[in-house]
């Protein structure tokens, strides 16, 4: 059958997420409203309720809950879907823990929000990141492309894997803002995203205790059979996060063959090969970043981006790739681990130092609670890492963007 | 009538030698409950007691299927196998949600209320042990006014249990009953009845713990007879906002032959303290509740 043209739609990163989360062809949604992400489920609540997508929406009580509706739906056989920001995920954050134990290939959307106290409902990326251990593959968007064709890749990614994938997207400089969305045919998508083959099975002639108890060490079933102990099933988790460095990286690239366009997988890069300054981030920074780095060429400064996609799993190899030539890397955080630095800046300093690649690296922690951050400012940081002295000034402290203290 | 011991079928669900405590009643009243269902269920459970009865993987000592889930989200989850089941087209098998007081009353509660206030397609049963008993005895806000309880060690609680079928009642939800191990026969049939009907059912039972209440294991029968015979639980249903009296309570109603309910606590060390000011207090609530039920049951049911 020929695939149809895709039409092109200018709409929100919420719209976006929608869209994809309707020619994904979920079968239960639940969630519960907050702001930026109310877009999101309001846009499916319609769809659902005008017949547009044959789907069971439920209208749930509170975050905790949307996500245990996810986690009974899934282990019934279903694609299920949720979004969330900042309290809201947090909320459900032993919810999350018990998805990614439980393998379950669920799919949720987050809209980056800051974490309170005090109230703030605008950007940054601490909500995501105080998640991050839980098991679930993060993946960050830079457009609303990227949203769109991010969730439909998650999908396929989480399904292959048996692990949860939350698709992050900065709450309203993407949540609410327009912008060209390419939206293919549902008979392409279909050839993409083939139905859900579920792993768990709700079956009477075949009943199962589904995550019980489980001790320490392996024990034999009734028929003799040693079944894992707790530490092997953790152990599976993260191998398959290991195997994801793959399967996000091969997804990418059917996606890519399927609809001409990539997201760059894992993580990708802008400017000159023979960059002499790296700026790395997350999200629609990283895509900031690439403005500054054209400002900085100007001046004479050969300055390149390396966005990061997947945060967990953090691609180490790929990191310290595209940053070897460099002689020096600068992380902008929208997030802070408290009592340390930027978690992106932790982790790019660490995946350096383990494959023996030593640029001098400095971070800075930009945006929070939706402080404006524009290229020029990104420049300037750069101007002012690139005059730091280490051998007269020592390691350089992490510092803080358009601070105004 | 109420379906007599000989009549229920044979199939078991619950299988012997499990991990529950002796003299457990949740056992027994779990052993009916699957044979009601006619083990066409899948069984959603919080953490609680009846995990432990489950047993630990790769074993289990229930022949349903059974999702585990977080202690809040008993109702939610459940909700989420009742959808997708709803979607899938499959009306094969019940969704049940199993959890105790604490999952029900207090953390669980809020997933509840949501589930109830969406008449989701589901039965929620509480076993109502009085007390976190799963984590040793700590107070609930189902354990009794006067009750000692690892958390209140010296003078017992202070305050009086919540009623949660009448916190459902408030929910407009098409049945509530309560039912208990000490007459099985009325709660098959109870639970039988849920079973074919749709939207959310709430159930709770009464389930003495020998463990947490302090009686021999071998008097859990005896204690949850005396718990209804007091009048401190009572057996009753309301379908579609009609309440009725049943079995063994209603019989109480008639004849009012309760008996006292210092009788049905003498035997309970949890009360072995407790002074006969506060003894006398929840005498008095019995009471007050009774007036209460049996002019609705005999508004209600004029004939009966």
């Amino acid at each position: 059958m020929a695939v149809k043209s895709p039409s092109v739609a200018v709409i929100t990163g919420n719209n976006a997420a929608a869209e994809a989360a309707r020619l994904a062809r979920v079968d239960v949604i639940a969630a519960y409203p907050i702001t930026p992400q109310s877009g999101v489920v309001e846009a499916l609540a319609a769809y659902v309720e005008s017949g547009k997508l044959n789907a069971e929406f439920v209208n749930v009580e509170s975050e905790h809950s949307a996500m245990g509706v996810c986690i009974g739906a899934a282990v019934a056989g279903s694609r299920v879907f949720t979004a969330s920001s900042a309290n809201g995920l947090a909320y459900m954050s032993e919810q999350l823990s018990w998805v990614a134990g439980s393998r379950l290939p669920i799919v949720m959307g987050c809209a980056n929000r800051a974490m309170s106290a005090p109230w703030n409902v605008l950007n940054d990326q601490q909500d995501a990141m105080s998640q991050r251990d839980h098991g679930w593959i993060q993946l960050y968007c830079r457009d609303n492309q990227e949203i769109f064709d991010t969730f439909l890749q998650a999908f396929r990614i989480a399904e292959l894997l048996s692990l949860p994938v939350m698709v992050c997207y900065d709450g309203f400089i993407l949540s609410h803002t327009v912008m060209p969305v390419e939206i293919p045919d549902q008979a392409a998508v279909d050839a993409f995203l083939p139905a859900l083959t579920p792993q768990i099975i709700v079956d009477n002639s075949d009943p199962r205790n589904i995550n019980p108890v489980t001790l320490a060490n392996p024990r034999e079933n009734g028929s003799g059979t040693l079944c894992h102990g707790y530490m092997e099933f953790r152990y599976l988790m993260q191998e398959a996060h290991q195997e994801a460095l793959n399967t996000i990286e091969s997804v990418d690239a059917e996606y890519a063959s399927a609809f001409g366009r990539s997201s760059g997988g894992l993580c990708w890069t802008y400017g000159p090969e023979d960059a002499e300054v790296i700026m790395v981030a997350a999200g629609s920074l990283a895509n900031e970043a690439t403005v500054a780095a054209d400002l900085l060429e100007e001046t004479g400064l050969r300055a390149g981006v390396l966005g990061i996609r997947s945060y967990r799993p953090f691609p180490d190899a790929a990191v310290a790739r595209a940053l070897k030539k460099a002689r020096r890397v600068i992380v902008f955080d929208k997030s802070l681990t408290y009592g340390y630095g930027g978690p992106i800046f932790i982790d790019v300093q660490a995946a350096l130092f383990r494959h023996q690649v030593t640029p001098e690296v400095h971070g800075y922690i930009a945006g929070l609670g939706g402080r404006d951050i524009n290229a020029r400012q990104l420049a300037e940081a750069v101007t002012e890492s690139m005059g730091w002295d280490r051998a007269q000034q020592g390691p350089k402290p992490t510092s803080w963007l358009n601070l105004q203290l | 009538m109420t379906t007599n011991l000989l009549q229920l079928p044979e199939m078991e669900y619950l299988l012997p030698g499990n991990r529950a405590c002796a003299g457990c009643s949740i056992g027994i009243a779990f052993r009916h409950v699957t044979k009601a269902l006619d083990g066409k269920a899948v069984l959603v459970v919080p953490a609680s007691c009846f995990t432990v009865l489950c047993g630990m993987y790769p074993t289990s000592s229930v022949t349903l299927p059974v999702v585990n889930c977080t202690f809040p989200s008993t109702a939610a989850v459940a909700s989420g196998i009742s959808a997708s089941l709803k979607k899938q087209g499959r009306h094969d098998i019940a969704t049940v949600a199993i959890a105790g007081d604490g999952g029900t009353a207090d953390i669980g509660i809020q997933a509840l209320s949501g589930a109830a206030e969406r008449n989701t397609d589901l039965l929620f049963i509480c076993y109502d042990n009085e007390a976190y008993m799963n984590t040793g005895t700590q107070r609930s806000s189902m354990t009794p006014l006067g009750a000692r309880t690892t958390t209140t060690p010296n003078y017992g609680k202070q305050q009086y249990s919540k009623d949660v079928p009448a916190i459902m009642e408030a929910h407009n939800i098409p049945y509530i009953a309560t039912a208990s191990p000490g007459y099985p026969g009325d709660l098959y049939d109870k639970v039988y009845k849920a079973r074919f009907m749709t939207g959310c059912r709430y159930m709770h039972l009464s389930a003495p713990c020998p463990a947490g209440w302090h009686f021999p294991a071998a008097d859990t029968v005896t204690v949850a007879r005396n718990a209804v015979e007091s009048g401190a639980f009572v057996l009753y249903e309301i379908e579609n906002g009609h309440f009725r009296l049943t079995g063994k309570s209603l019989r109480l109603a008639e004849k009012d032959k309760r008996i006292s309910v210092g009788e049905y606590l003498s035997g309970q060390g949890r009360f072995a303290k407790t002074d006969d000011d506060t003894i006398a207090l929840l005498q008095e609530q019995v009471d007050a509740r009774w007036t209460e039920i049996t002019a609705r049951h005999f508004q209600e049911n004029p004939g009966s």
